[in-house]
């Protein structure tokens, strides 16, 4: 397979992404699956091919005046947070 | 019945005062009522909204306004921000979350006079090719119910299909709209990216995702596209280019009309779906197009290459997905970490992991350069083969689907056979091509799309051709049984 228990590991951990022990092998096995698909792309001779971020030419990242254009809008905003005191988000503390 | 009408007949009946909005959304909420618990199209049915637009719609049309859309309802695929109603996303991470505020579209079609029913189910996060990654359930196919409508569109797909609604709003990333109109056999129209509005439109791959719209016809749909369209300064992608009146364009002569087939479609197509892409493509050279064969040599490398880009994007999209300010939130988390890796581990499904984890891996230090970098050249390649084809040709021409709909659970196993059900849509998205798929015939009673790929801004060219091929067979007027 080419991609190990540990590899899935730490791609979860960056990802930020619990993986149980019981998910764990189906994922390796997926993963590694997709993976070995993708490898088809070294294949392909791109030397000296640009890289394409964006399919349409000539655009580019459009800029606005820096002006406020909306207000204030938080309590609405944050009718959806889980957990939120005096306008802030709550979390399990951070530090210690 | 007023379900077999189509938005030009239904506006001119409202605008005649022969039927009120009013009654034309309390037809589709029953038909909803009846038929949605079969098929599991729609996640949320917003009835009492709906009325008061009706009636709104209604006082519009009695103060003497008109517009194509005026008083006619629609459904929302669940991916819109819809403000004050729910918007899951297909997932159970954004279960509760009421949308804040209008989507772009949704706004649009709201001034438009669009009655909206209800917000329709989708594979998770956009993420699927069968509408069977939703958290909701999956929605099957109005044609035969043990079989999928195709996704990630899936639950607009099905409702267009069994006429829940005149139309459905729907995205395509990889071909989430075309792959399920085809699977369904209605008519769906991807445009050239940054035509249409992706704000609030939830992000899936944002240089791949594009608004669309699923409906009876290229007719109808050129009326909702027409809407839909524009330059809108919320999307930084979006292009100011000018909408050109799409219904006005749809009876342009095909006379001269060049169409690529392209070889690396019809390589490998089973015989009776080619038998039916070839007669449809006769349909066409009667109609005065000509035939070439292309090229896109690049081409078989489109799927490997969008499944590096889409969840290296997706990966970055739904990395807001943390459980702290909207969505999802695990109980009882002993930590910042806990909380982030459980409220994602526990709000997401396989499938979106599986791309999130692909993502991650493919942009991670040691692999960037061979993957997301090798993925964009890749890119960039077939992006050139297209343009030196359409030097050749005005539009390309081929199936959309390798084959028709596929059972619930067949596919389910193996993420990478899933993903070659995107072969033909695939291409599109990476080159940011506008696309339509159209019904164009049957293979053991389940419907096959005719699928048309065009130069960026080409959406006219395309529908026109649809449209006249539309007028020529009656493909796209077959209902499915039960559904009449």
């Amino acid at each position: 397979m080419s991609l190990t228990r540990r590899d899935v590991e730490k791609i979860a951990h960056l990802a930020r992404l619990k993986i149980t022990e019981q998910e764990m092998p189906v994922y390796v096995r997926s993963l590694s699956s997709i993976v070995e698909f993708v490898n088809e792309l070294a294949r392909v001779d791109t030397e000296s091919v640009e890289p394409m971020a964006h399919p349409l030419i000539g655009q580019h990242q459009r800029l606005r005046p820096d002006v406020v254009t909306q207000g204030d809008q938080h309590e609405k905003y944050q009718r959806n947070a889980p957990q939120v005191q005096a306008g802030l988000y709550v979390v399990p503390r951070v530090i210690e | 019945m007023l379900h077999d009408l189509s938005i030009g007949e239904l506006a001119e009946r409202l605008a005649g005062r022969k039927v009120s909005s009013l009654e034309l959304t309390r037809h589709f909420l029953d038909r909803i009522e009846r038929l949605n618990p079969a098929l599991n199209a729609l996640v949320t049915v917003t009835a009492d909204a709906a009325l008061a637009s009706a009636r709104e719609a209604d006082r519009r049309l009695a103060a003497g306004e008109r517009g194509r859309l005026l008083g006619i309802p629609l459904i929302h695929k669940d991916i819109f921000c819809t403000d004050g109603v729910r918007t899951s996303c297909g997932s159970r991470m954004l279960e509760g979350f009421i949308a804040p505020y209008d989507a772009t579209i949704v706004a649009r079609l709201k001034a438009a006079g669009a009655v909206m029913l209800g917000k329709a189910n989708m594979d998770e996060f956009a993420m699927g090719s069968s509408n069977e990654t939703s958290f909701y359930g999956p929605v099957r196919n109005p044609w035969d119910p043990a079989k999928v409508p195709g996704g990630s569109s899936g639950g607009s797909a099905a409702a267009s299909a069994a006429r829940l609604a005149p139309y459905t709003t729907g995205t395509d990333t990889g071909g989430s709209i075309r792959q399920p109109a085809a699977l369904t056999g209605v008519t769906g129209v991807k445009p050239t990216y940054g035509r249409v509005s992706r704000y609030g439109m939830i992000a899936f791959a944002s240089s791949l995702d594009q608004a669309g719209v699923l409906a009876q016809s290229a007719a109808d749909a050129a009326a909702v596209l027409e809407v839909m369209a524009g330059f809108d300064p919320k999307d930084s992608t979006s292009v100011d280019v000018p909408v050109p009146d799409y219904p006005a364009l749809l009876e342009a002569p095909l006379e001269g009309l060049k169409i690529g087939l392209l070889r690396e479609f019809f390589d490998g197509l089973e015989a009776r779906n080619a038998r039916l892409i070839r007669d449809a493509l006769e349909v066409l050279t009667s109609l005065g197009a000509k035939t070439l064969e292309v090229s896109l040599p690049h081409l078989p490398m489109s799927v490997p290459t969008y499944y590096v880009v889409a969840p290296a994007e997706c990966s970055s999209n739904l990395s807001r997905f943390d459980g702290v300010r909207y969505g999802y939130r695990c109980k009882e988390p002993v930590d910042l970490t806990d909380l982030y890796e459980r409220s994602r581990g526990e709000g997401f499904g396989a499938e979106v992991k599986r791309r999130i984890m692909t993502g991650t891996y493919v942009l991670s230090a040691g692999y960037f350069d061979a993957y997301y970098l090798k993925a964009q050249k890749v890119r960039r390649l077939i992006t050139d083969d297209f343009r030196a084809a359409f030097e050749q040709v005005d539009l390309l021409a081929g199936p959309t689907t390798p084959t028709p709909a596929f059972a619930i659970g067949a596919k389910v196993d193996d993420p990478v056979t899933m993903y070659l059900n995107d072969i033909y849509t695939i291409g599109a998205n990476l080159a940011g091509l506008p696309g339509v798929s159209a019904p164009c015939g049957f293979v053991d009673g389940l419907p096959v799309g005719l699928q048309l790929i065009g130069p960026h801004f080409s959406e006219a060219k395309l529908l026109c051709a649809a449209h006249r091929f539309q007028r020529a067979t009656d493909w796209h007027t077959r209902r499915p049984p039960g559904y009449e």
